[in-house]
């Protein structure tokens, strides 16, 4: 199928490649089908409803800028996405890019989880964690140049 | 809004499947269990509003910034292999 995105135009994806979010994600209930698109030669994904060209969220996987997150998935997300195995599951957290770039920001106290296989998602929100909704992408400078 | 008055350990039901506890209050603080089916979703409010109030900012970037970003990073990366 064709369908309309915010950032790469008109893509053809597949009926199999939808991911479900059988509840939408916090501020977008109605939004339950998205699917992943990769940025070529750019560490983003977008989160893009299938509903909405208009809506899509750049990812990025939290490992690689943040070596210390550590999460752990309670009992009621891994039944939701029925994980059975740690190989199916993904994890991205949302970037709020700023403008300034500097400035932007990813949400790791909420990250978008997917399981590959079944193809379902769900945006978690991590109870008794340190991590917060905006944790800064870059430091923040010292000083001026 | 309705309103109800509990006591310690009393509970309020909310249609069949679900059951409020009250089970402990100290001071201003109560303590409640809820019990609800797992298709729920359960949070403390003001932490629900941040993510909602945070995925509603994450959906407004432009492509353009986004592009601005890209090439910051890829910058940053040949910066750390040279």
């Amino acid at each position: 199928m064709k369908l309309r995105t915010k950032y790469h135009g008109e893509v053809e994806v597949n009926g199999t490649d939808i991911f479900y979010f059988s509840n939408g994600i916090p501020g977008f209930l109605d939004e339950k089908q998205f699917v992943l698109l990769p940025i070529e030669d750019t560490p983003f994904i977008i989160l893009q409803s299938v509903k909405t060209p208009v809506l899509g969220f750049a990812m990025i996987d939290p490992f690689l800028y943040f070596p210390d997150y550590d999460i752990e998935l309670d009992e009621q997300t891994i039944e939701r996405l029925e994980l059975s195995s740690e190989r199916d599951v993904a994890v991205y957290v949302i970037l709020t890019v700023a403008d300034p770039f500097e400035n932007t920001t990813a949400n790791l106290q909420a990250p978008i989880v997917v399981n590959r296989a079944k193809k379902l998602g769900k945006q978690v929100i991590l109870t008794n964690t340190p991590y917060r909704t905006k944790h800064r992408l870059f430091p923040e400078k010292a000083g001026a140049k | 809004m309705l309103v109800l008055t509990r006591r310690l350990h009393e509970a309020i039901q909310i249609g069949g499947e679900i059951e409020i506890i009250v089970l402990s209050i100290q001071g201003d603080q109560v303590k409640l269990g809820i019990n609800a089916p797992k298709h729920v979703d359960i949070h403390r409010k003001e932490i629900y509003l941040a993510i909602q109030a945070e995925n509603s900012e994450a959906s407004l970037a432009s492509k353009t910034v986004l592009h601005e970003l890209q090439s910051h990073l890829k910058k940053l990366e040949r910066g750390e292999n040279e």
